[in-house]
């Protein structure tokens, strides 16, 4: 069967591959990355970072490399934030889809498909250099994946000082039966300040993967807010890389919300490499029925005196399951470092589960670094308070999960993200607290 | 008679803490119940309120006609009854407004009367809170949550006067406030005090007996009420002690 899955990947990959004008670099970046794919194949739970998470029921799938598909903008219209409809770049089957997209409050960004931004006499350099360069493509089988397919990419970059003021909003939406390898390189130049939402979302429940991998660098004294709203279908699979590179003075601010796909796998990691650079790392997942989601996130302090904070939070119902796994390195030289990480779990069944590691590993002494993790139910005594009060049990325990997840919906500064994320916790719950 | 308490014995854990409690409340009192520390003030409070750590071993209580001990926490509170905590407990991500407007519409759904929507809420709510001169920059934090110590038992007193009960437990409400707002809460407390409602002020102090002049005064000692009179009690406990009641006890 194995054999069988690369052949597919194989003879796409061909196709694509010798159809393609990319530059030179582009193609080797892409075969180098596949033929990686093919020695190694999809990561096995022998692997010390895939152990709580088998890929096998990924691998066995039949899905399909896609190009274009037929959505109308009637069927993409209501997962469009209102704050965004004027800058919201629609993505389908992978694809940036060029139709389907909105840029007219982008006007002081710099918006190139790859096959634009490999050709571009200004940018073709930034491009190249950036390309690749944040996300190790050997990473594992589905980094590799996401390099040798990149095809019909978006390169975003907001210009020195300038500042986007409509949330950018990048909308995905895959086919059923098919893979998608989104891939979007963000550029954020000196003093530029944005705020990007990735959108995962269905229209109904169908089987698909959506393979993705996001690179975000960030100059010095940008302020960088970024989003990622992960709402697939429950029979879906989604696997996602974000890296991002943090330089003095700049702030990088992120919350990843979880609560679609069957399987999903979130890999976060960032990367201080100057003086002065802080970084939000926070994220909710939601899961219930059958669902399983994986977040791995590594922060590296490389250089002194730059802040981290990292709160994860987990509710997880029925037999669904969770995996933290969160790194602080902290470098020889990295004095002055501040790194706090959290992750707290929230369990509502017996059966559900949570495996939660996080890692410090500091190899220098003048640093400030703190990190946690719990698992439990909720609060008795936050429950007796909520019934002494009049609430119902059930009304109680919605109210205080809600609770817990609010903390990190907070966050988002977006209010048409928040309404919504608060409605999808509420459904969730299965109650109407407002009423 | 609205509360009727019969040789109550109650406890934790296997330990019996109350041991046969006897107490009778009319509609328009204020009680007192003064004692000296680990004597069982809060776990009569939290029985009465109906915490399900506590069990009872013997005795009855009786509200307004029915057997208390047989509702649940939520019903009981939805019948009238409401604690005041010692500890107030915070609860993050859920903002204050929201919370009592949840807990206002369970009891209006209860009596069957009609429930306010988020604006007409914040106007009751807004009304309240002058009970206790509390501002509405408290209505969107999160319940009790970074509230100093007297905030939180000001908070207490504005969820009373919301939910406006029928018998109210105010356990130490006096506890770790300074004079100012001592003097806040207790004037509050007297604006809620009605002919129809009663009062159980547990205090350790005869301090807050100054602001809020209670009918009775029960001390409570090893478990039991040792002595129980008027409000002249409180001050000859304040000036002899808890020894007093300890050994009168003893013997
Ligand atoms: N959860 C508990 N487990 C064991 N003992 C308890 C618990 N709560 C209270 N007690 C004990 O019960 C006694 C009465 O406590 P409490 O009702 O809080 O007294 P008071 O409020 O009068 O100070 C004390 O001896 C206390 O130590
Ligand atoms: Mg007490």
């Amino acid at each position: 069967m194995q054999t069988g899955k690369e052949t597919i990947y194989n003879a796409e990959f061909r196709r694509r591959f010798e159809n393609s004008n990319q530059p030179d670099w582009l193609k080797n970046l892409r075969e180098k990355a596949f033929a990686y794919f093919t020695e190694n194949n999809f990561p096995a739970v022998q692997s010390e970072e895939w152990k709580y998470t088998n890929v096998a029921p990924v691998a066995k799938e039949n899905f399909q490399v896609a190009d274009a598909a037929n959505y109308t903008e009637a069927e993409i219209a209501p997962f469009v934030f209102d704050e965004s409809k004027r800058s919201v770049l629609v993505f389908t089957n992978g694809n940036y889809n060029e139709n389907l997209s909105n840029l007219e409050a982008l006007g002081a960004a710099k918006i190139l498909s790859f096959a634009e931004a490999a050709t571009d006499e200004n940018y073709a350099p930034i491009f190249q250099a950036r390309l690749g360069s944040l996300v190790d493509s050997e990473k594992n089988g589905f980094t590799a994946l996401n390099t040798a397919f990149i095809g019909e990419g978006v390169f975003f970059l907001v210009p020195k000082n300038v500042k986007i003021d409509a949330p950018v909003q990048f909308l995905f939406v895959t086919e059923d039966g098919k893979v998608s390898f989104p891939r979007i390189l963000i550029v954020a130049e000196e003093f530029a300040e944005a705020t990007f939402v990735e959108t995962y979302v269905r229209s109904e429940e169908t089987r698909y993967l959506t393979n993705t991998v996001v690179e975000v660098s960030i100059s010095g004294e940008a302020k960088i807010k970024h989003y990622r709203v992960q709402r697939e279908s429950h029979q879906a699979f989604h696997i996602s890389t974000t890296a991002a590179e943090i330089h003095r003075g700049s702030v990088y601010d992120t919350t990843a919300i979880t609560l679609g796909a069957r399987l999903s796998r979130h890999d976060v990691g960032l990367t201080f490499n100057s003086e002065g650079g802080e970084a939000f790392v926070d994220g909710l997942y939601f899961l219930g029925g059958a669902q399983h989601h994986d977040t791995h996130s590594v922060i590296r302090h490389n250089v002194p005196n730059c802040t981290s904070h990292q709160t994860y939070k987990g509710i997880l119902n029925d037999q669904s399951r969770g995996v933290f796994n969160g790194k602080v390195f902290v470098a020889v030289g990295a004095s002055g470092t501040d790194g706090y990480q959290s992750n707290k779990n929230l369990l509502l069944s017996n059966e559900a589960r949570v495996d939660t590691k996080p890692q410090l590993e500091i190899f220098n002494d003048d640093v400030k670094c703190s990190h946690g993790a719990t698992v439990g139910q909720l609060e008795e005594e936050e429950l007796f308070y909520l019934l002494s009060r009049g609430l119902n049990e059930t009304l109680a325990r919605n109210l205080l999960t809600y609770g817990f997840a609010e903390e990190i919906v907070d966050k988002i500064s977006i209010e048409s993200i928040k309404k919504q994320l608060d409605e999808a916790v509420l459904n969730r719950l299965n109650a109407n607290l407002e009423a | 008679m609205l509360l009727e308490i019969k040789n109550l014995h109650a406890g934790i854990d296997g330990k019996e803490i109350l041991k046969g409690l006897n107490l009778q409340i009319n509609k328009g009192e204020v009680h007192a119940i003064m004692g000296p520390n680990g004597s069982g003030k809060s776990t009569l409070a939290k029985v009465l309120a109906g915490h399900p750590s506590y069990e009872i071993t013997q005795g009855e209580v009786v509200y307004e006609g029915k057997d208390l001990l047989e509702l649940e926490p939520d019903e009981r509170a939805r019948s009238g009854i409401f604690l005041a905590f010692q500890y107030p407990v915070e609860v993050p991500g859920v903002s204050n407004s929201q919370f009592l407007r949840l807990a206002y519409n369970e009891k209006m759904k209860h009596r069957g009367e009609e429930e306010l929507d988020p604006l007409e809420f914040n106007d009751y709510m807004r009304e309240k809170a002058k009970v206790v001169e509390m501002d509405k920059s408290f209505f969107n934090r999160s319940v009790n949550v970074g509230f100093s110590g007297g905030e939180k038992k000001r908070n207490e007193i504005l969820q009373m006067a919301v939910l406006a009960p029928t018998l109210a437990v105010l356990d130490e409400t006096d506890s770790g406030l300074d004079i100012d707002a001592l003097r806040i809460v207790a004037e509050g407390v007297n604006k809620l005090r009605s002919a129809d409602n009663a009062i159980i002020l547990v205090t350790h102090y005869q301090r807050l007996l100054n602001y809020i002049e209670p009918d009775f005064v029960h001390v409570l000692a090893n478990g039991k009420i040792v002595k129980e009179g008027g409000k002249e009690l409180a001050l000859e406990l304040e000036e002899k002690g808890y020894d007093w009641v300890k050994s009168a006890n003893a013997k």
